[in-house]
């Protein structure tokens, strides 16, 4: 049997991608050495905007483990982690990142020439991700000595409600209080509203993005959106995020209207929940493009969306975004998400990846796949993995289950 | 006489059926698929062109299917396992069923409506629990060639005894302390081949009769009667089941090449 040689659809967005990325590490590792600058770490759907407004250069440590991920390193430091008390059942990002850094290890290094991570001033969390970043930072913030503050939030919220939202802005109030006597001076009020602003807009064209999706045939991957997606993680709230996005969604707007497929004789449309398997991008990119199916949307991609901010109303519109996101409602609301993400992007398939170590972001255990199934009459796969402990993930099997799925797609067309 | 091959190299044994136009089973083959698949391919097809008086050049088309299909350079199409063994289960019985394909390595359930399109299917997760390589790991601990493995469970006095781990390891651990707690060996095999079935039990809901493929039905029939019993359905076992992925992919190349 001869095998066809295949190629990705190349976006040339990623150039500049490139040059932003190199150039928010560089500077915040300058900040790290420069005893005049502050330097604060966020989660990602962190309290970035406030930080901004105090002037902290923010870095983003999941950022960091899903390099470790990505370029295969994760799974030789997790171990040290484990050994030192941290379990191979607990998010392998903090595992990763907390193992590099005892064996003094950064894929920055190779990248960027950076030497190390950089040494913080303040650790700030909020839980809306997991309860393990908290515990991320605790390590940090002993090892280091710095403060470590954070955000509690709501989990398995339904209906958003005004106590939800005062009692997380309230907790955002009480976090300037905090910052401030880190950071030396008073919030700059115009600041933060700028970041704001910023990063509604940031999230408004990453949206539009995202949406060369739902295009038939769809112009842009789910593997696509893993690596663009970066900017809206670690550069929201300032100005080059926009333009980036500005950039990317030109590119995307001319494939829509030339009807580019970014996998070439698209047959099939899978929606992907839950998180990437950083090892494995490629390789996964490369068998549904070889499968002539096209992973057009996720919930993960859209989960870096925040449209509700408002520089008007900046702690209220930041604790609305921060609780309405997918990652702490309750399952019902998630349904409802996803099937509406069903229809507006013509998927005829659901993917899950049930990531051994983040139960927080794999909807695949409680009978979630069965119930959309049925909602929707569409079918699903799950695939056990990892984020980044490919430890946890059988590439054969994985391989197998994706044919036999698309085979049990293409006999239901 | 026109031929189409099917070629199944699974994880544990390799397995050729060639079958003519009209879909009759014209000849088999079968080896350990050890480390080489290419040449475990091209042995079991070399065995059944042989058995049928054939060669190579009245093969129309060949497809391989399992683990090592991508390994199978002369073949002219692939397919999954898990089609391979739907098709090749669904011609026998043809009306709604569930395949149980139960493996060296992995377990397959695939539910097929009444006109034999997969309604859903899964596998077992990452570990070889339920697996033909779990009981290999069983009969190494009990001490007893792994084709003997039945035919000590028949012979059972105690079906009550139970593995409940679903740990391949903590399964071994368990079966030491039955061992020095003097629980019979024969007891301990039906366990075995019991924690088979339980395994079949959580990976998928089951909800028509069962047609049971692979190797281990193959070569373990009184597991017939115990997956009967453990997932509460009548079983049906195929012709020549451990060669049905073959059959199912040779009826794949006989399809194609209609097409």
């Amino acid at each position: 049997m001869s095998e066809k040689k295949l190629e990705q659809k190349k976006i040339a967005s990623v150039k500049t991608f490139k040059k932003i990325m190199a150039d928010h590490f560089l500077q915040i590792d300058a900040a790290a050495r420069d005893p005049g600058r502050k330097v604060a770490w966020c989660t990602s759907v962190g309290p970035a905007e406030l930080l901004q407004g105090f002037g902290f250069e923010v870095y983003y440590p999941e950022n960091h483990a899903a390099i470790l991920g990505s370029t295969r390193t994760a799974t030789d430091y997790i171990p040290y982690a484990n050994a030192a008390g941290y379990s191979p059942e607990i998010c392998s990002y903090l595992t990763a990142d907390v193992g590099a850094y005892m064996q003094g290890f950064t894929p920055l290094t190779k990248v960027y020439g950076i030497e190390k991570i950089p040494k913080p001033d303040v650790l700030v969390y909020n839980t809306n991700q997991c309860r393990d970043v908290q515990d991320w930072f605790m390590w940090y913030s002993r090892e280091w000595k710095v403060p470590c503050v954070g955000i509690e939030t709501h989990r398995g919220v339904g209906a958003v409600t005004k106590v939800h939202i005062d009692s997380i802005a309230g907790q955002l109030q009480d976090l300037a209080g905090k910052l401030e006597k880190i950071a030396g001076h008073p919030l700059d009020m115009d600041r933060f509203k700028q970041s704001v602003e910023l990063s509604r807009r940031c999230s408004e064209l990453w949206d539009k993005v995202l949406r060369a999706g739902t295009a038939v045939p769809s112009a842009i991957t789910f593997f696509d959106g893993t690596i663009h997606m970066g900017p809206a993680v670690v550069l929201r709230g300032l100005q080059v995020a926009v333009d980036y996005y500005q950039e990317l969604l030109v590119e995307m707007e001319a494939r829509v209207q030339n009807k580019v497929a970014a996998v070439a004789g698209e047959k099939h449309r899978l929606y992907w929940e839950g998180m990437p398997v950083w090892g494995k991008l490629r390789n996964l990119s490369m068998q549904f493009l070889e499968l002539q199916t096209c992973v057009v949307a996720s919930t993960y991609c859209n989960s870096w969306i925040f449209n509700q901010l408002d520089p008007d109303e900046p702690f209220e519109s930041m604790a609305r975004a921060y609780t309405e996101l997918f990652i702490v409602r309750s399952d019902a609301v998630k349904e409802d998400y996803i099937a509406r993400m069903c229809a507006d992007y013509r998927v005829d398939g659901f993917f899950y990846h049930n990531a051994r170590t983040c139960p927080n972001n794999s909807n695949s255990s409680y009978g979630m796949p069965q119930r959309l199934t049925e909602r929707t009459g569409k079918p699903h796969l799950v695939i056990d993995g990892d984020l980044n402990d490919l430890r946890c993930y059988s590439e054969e099997q994985a391989k197998t289950n994706i044919e036999a799925f698309v085979e049990q797609l293409a006999q239901a067309t | 006489m026109k031929l189409f091959c099917g070629i199944d190299v699974g994880s544990a044994a390799t397995k050729a059926v060639l079958i003519t136009g009209s879909l009759e089973v014209q000849g088999r083959g079968l080896c350990p698929s050890g480390a080489d698949f290419s040449a475990a391919a091209r042995q079991v097809f070399d065995a059944a062109l042989a058995g049928v008086g054939a060669g190579e050049a009245d093969v129309e088309a060949i497809v391989s299917t399992g683990y090592g299909r991508t390994n199978v350079d002369f073949a002219t199409a692939r397919r999954t396992e898990i089609d391979c063994h739907a098709r090749g289960a669904y011609h026998h019985f043809k009306r709604a069923i569930t395949v149980v394909d139960i493996g060296g390595q992995d377990n397959k359930i695939i539910q097929l409506d009444a006109a034999g399109k997969c309604l859903k299917f899964a596998m077992n997760r990452k570990c070889a629990a339920g697996t033909g390589a779990f009981l290999e790991e069983m009969a190494l601990r009990l001490n007893v060639p792994i084709d003997k493995l039945s035919k000590m469970a028949e012979n059972s006095a105690a079906p009550g005894v139970s593995i409940g781990s679903y740990c391949t390891v903590f399964a071994m651990t368990e079966i030491l302390s039955k061992v020095r707690a003097g629980v019979k060996t024969e007891d301990l095999a039906r366990a075995a081949l019991v924690s088979v079935a339980k395994r079949l039990l959580e990976t998928q809901a089951i909800v028509t009769d069962i047609v049971a493929t692979g190797g281990v039905v193959a070569h373990n029939p009184v597991l017939r009667d115990i997956l009967k019993e453990i997932l509460k359905t009548e079983v049906h076992i195929p012709p020549h089941p451990q060669h049905i992925g073959a059959f199912g992919a040779a009826l794949v190349a006989a399809s194609e090449q209609k097409e």
